[in-house]
């Protein structure tokens, strides 16, 4: 009997990390105590700020197992069956050129391959021993559970950058009288917190791309995921907002697990303990990032990394 | 070398081609201007018509009174003003809750396909001849009984059904996808997605779309002729009674053979259109600011 894990984990995980997150917002609140200490130090991307914020790797983590998935629009085969292992607490990264398929395979993980008419997939996804395509498996929690951030920023326009943050919790009906507290904790997380917290009523369509950006990945983890994909996350922002994100996921990854899909392999150098790179729906290579860029086993992958093709 | 071969030699051919073309543009630039001026001079025709022989009936009691007994002088037209309000009231509170339903549905809900057969529809249904919906009202509702405002707001709220639906299915339809992205990614469920994204990403477009459906039947004749048109000269806010009404009124009164009241004709059609005008540009300027919203 399969147990419908993916629609009650997520309790446990909050309930866990309660403890975690009570003495945060001590430490938060004492810091909201001296605005003028904080306005000086916010405006840079405050290290400090975030640690605090910082619990300790939490447990092992999870992983994500893809085994023999094949995407599909109509009966075009865009993913041909491939094997990826992404473990706990490490950011993977996707290379690969255009069409490669490796947008379609991360949307694959959270399941919204699917909301593209006429597309499906095969195969199984685990998240830790999981299969999020089990048929018993209740699609939004697989999608609470793993997390996207876009390519491109999309804050919701009718929202304050506030409610904006909030959105995820209030309207998957899991409020928790902490509200305040837990979007507070996301800003702080993503280094939002100083630039925003003066203005948490404004749009946050008013802010600048990168803080956007930030923005919707507070938003994400503020329902606090496992998983997170990021599909291309920096292409639509300028170098100094995608050093920030790329800071960022340094730090979000000992917390979740990350799949980011990248054309900009200095990014995937810079951000991933492994590299996997895609061509032409499969994968040709996976290893650590150090590897595939420095020593890779594959003729197409060495040609790839050095700008000869794609 | 060969591309010099293959360039033709710049002069007279060259310069030939571009005079003629350059006539020929210049005279479709004419026609189509000339297209433009005639339609803004038909509207300014129209407006100015109505304006300089009705604006001599228009004074308070115009507005205020009802209609004078027959052969007497004065009078106004109250009664339709009030009767034209609560038809197109009932209409709306029937058309305009039902229309952004189904543009709900065939935005966010059906299958290409099926959305593709819902506009169909309700294109042919925005063709229907008005005279045809009246006479169906009237076999269906009237017929046996007497004429009411319910009738005719029935009648009306078809005529109204599918402005309203479409302008809501083409507004939600500017609802940049990467929102109805950004919310299942969050795992919201489809209907709350919906209702709490969607919707108010597009909320003035929806009003814009209602309005524009008010004032289309506002002055709509034919589908009140059937079914609200026998009616007391006192005002009525009931539309269980039949309801006087504004283009009724003018139709009315322009059959007469009284030059009073063709005068009254023409000062019932300046309130028409003013109405109308008000509420298609205040329509407009809403619509413009919820498509600079959604550009952010």
């Amino acid at each position: 009997m399969m147990e419908p894990h993916l629609s009650f984990q997520r309790q446990n995980g909050m309930s866990s990390t309660d403890p975690q997150s009570t003495t945060n917002d001590a430490a938060q609140n004492a810091g909201a105590a001296a605005p003028q200490v904080r306005a000086t130090t916010d405006q840079s991307s405050d290290p400090g700020d975030r640690a605090e914020t910082r619990p300790d790797p939490a447990g092992p983590g999870h992983r994500v197992s893809v085994a023999d998935l094949r995407a599909f629009y109509g009966t075009t085969e865009a993913v041909k069956g491939i094997n990826i292992n992404f473990p706990a607490h490490e950011v993977t990264a996707i290379i690969g050129p255009s069409g490669c398929g490796k947008s379609t395979m991360v949307r694959c993980i959270n399941r919204m391959h699917e909301e593209i008419p006429g597309a499906h997939a095969t195969g199984k996804i685990l998240l830790d021993d999981q299969d999020v395509y089990a048929p018993d498996v209740d699609v939004t929690a697989v999608r609470r559970l793993i997390g996207m951030v876009f390519q491109k920023p999309n804050p919701f326009p009718t929202m304050s950058i506030f409610d904006n943050v909030a959105s995820g919790m209030r309207l998957t009906g899991n409020k928790g009288d902490n509200m305040r507290e837990r979007v507070h904790k996301a800003l702080r997380a993503v280094g939002l917190w100083g630039e925003v917290k003066n203005r948490l009523n404004s749009p946050g369509v008013g802010l600048s791309g990168g803080q956007q950006q930030r923005l919707c990945i507070a938003r994400t983890i503020a329902v606090e995921p496992e998983v997170i994909l990021m599909d291309e996350p920096c292409s639509a922002l300028d170098p100094v907002a995608t050093l920030k994100i790329e800071e960022l996921i340094d730090e979000l990854k000992e917390q979740y697990t990350i799949v980011i899909v990248t054309h900009n392999m200095q990014q995937a150098a810079r951000v991933a303990d492994s590299t996997v790179f895609m061509l032409d729906g499969g994968v040709v290579e996976h290893g650590l990032t150090n590897d595939i860029f420095t020593t890779p086993k594959d003729e197409r992958t060495e040609r790839y990394v050095t700008g000869k093709f794609g | 070398m060969s591309a010099t071969s293959d360039t033709p030699t710049p002069g007279p051919g060259l310069l030939g081609a571009s005079t003629r073309r350059k006539r020929v543009n210049r005279l479709m630039e004419v026609l189509a201007t000339a297209a433009t001026g005639l339609a803004v001079a038909v509207l300014a025709l129209v407006v100015g018509t109505v304006v300089v022989k009705g604006v001599s009936a228009i004074n308070l009691d115009f507005l205020t009174d009802t209609p004078a007994p027959f052969g007497l002088p004065g009078g106004g037209i109250a009664n339709s003003i009030v009767g034209t309000f609560m038809l197109v009231l009932v209409a709306s509170v029937i058309a305009v809750p039902i229309g952004i339903l189904i543009g709900i549905h065939a935005s966010e809900f059906a299958r290409p396909r099926v959305s593709y057969a819902v506009r169909f529809a309700l294109d042919i249904l925005a063709g229907v001849p008005t005279i045809i919906t009246g006479i169906f009202i009237f076999g269906l509702l009237v017929v046996g009984h007497q004429q009411s405002g319910y009738d005719g707001s029935i009648a009306l709220a078809i005529v109204m059904l599918p402005i309203v639906a479409r302008s809501a299915q083409e507004v939600l339809g500017l609802v940049p996808n990467s929102l109805r992205e950004a919310a299942q990614a969050l795992g919201i469920a489809r209907w709350r997605m919906v209702a709490r994204i969607v919707v108010p990403s597009a909320a003035s477009g929806l009003i814009t779309g209602a309005v524009l459906g008010v004032a289309r039947v506002a002055g709509e004749t034919a589908p009140l002729l059937f079914t609200s048109s026998i009616v007391s000269n006192s005002v009525s806010w009931n539309p269980a009674q039949a309801l006087a009404s504004i283009p009724v009124t003018i139709f009315t009164l322009s059959e007469s053979n009284s030059p009073q009241d063709h005068t009254r004709a023409w000062g019932a059609a300046l309130v028409l259109i003013v109405a109308v005008l008000i509420l298609s540009v205040s329509a407009r300027s809403l619509h413009e600011r919820s498509r600079r919203k959604l550009r952010g």
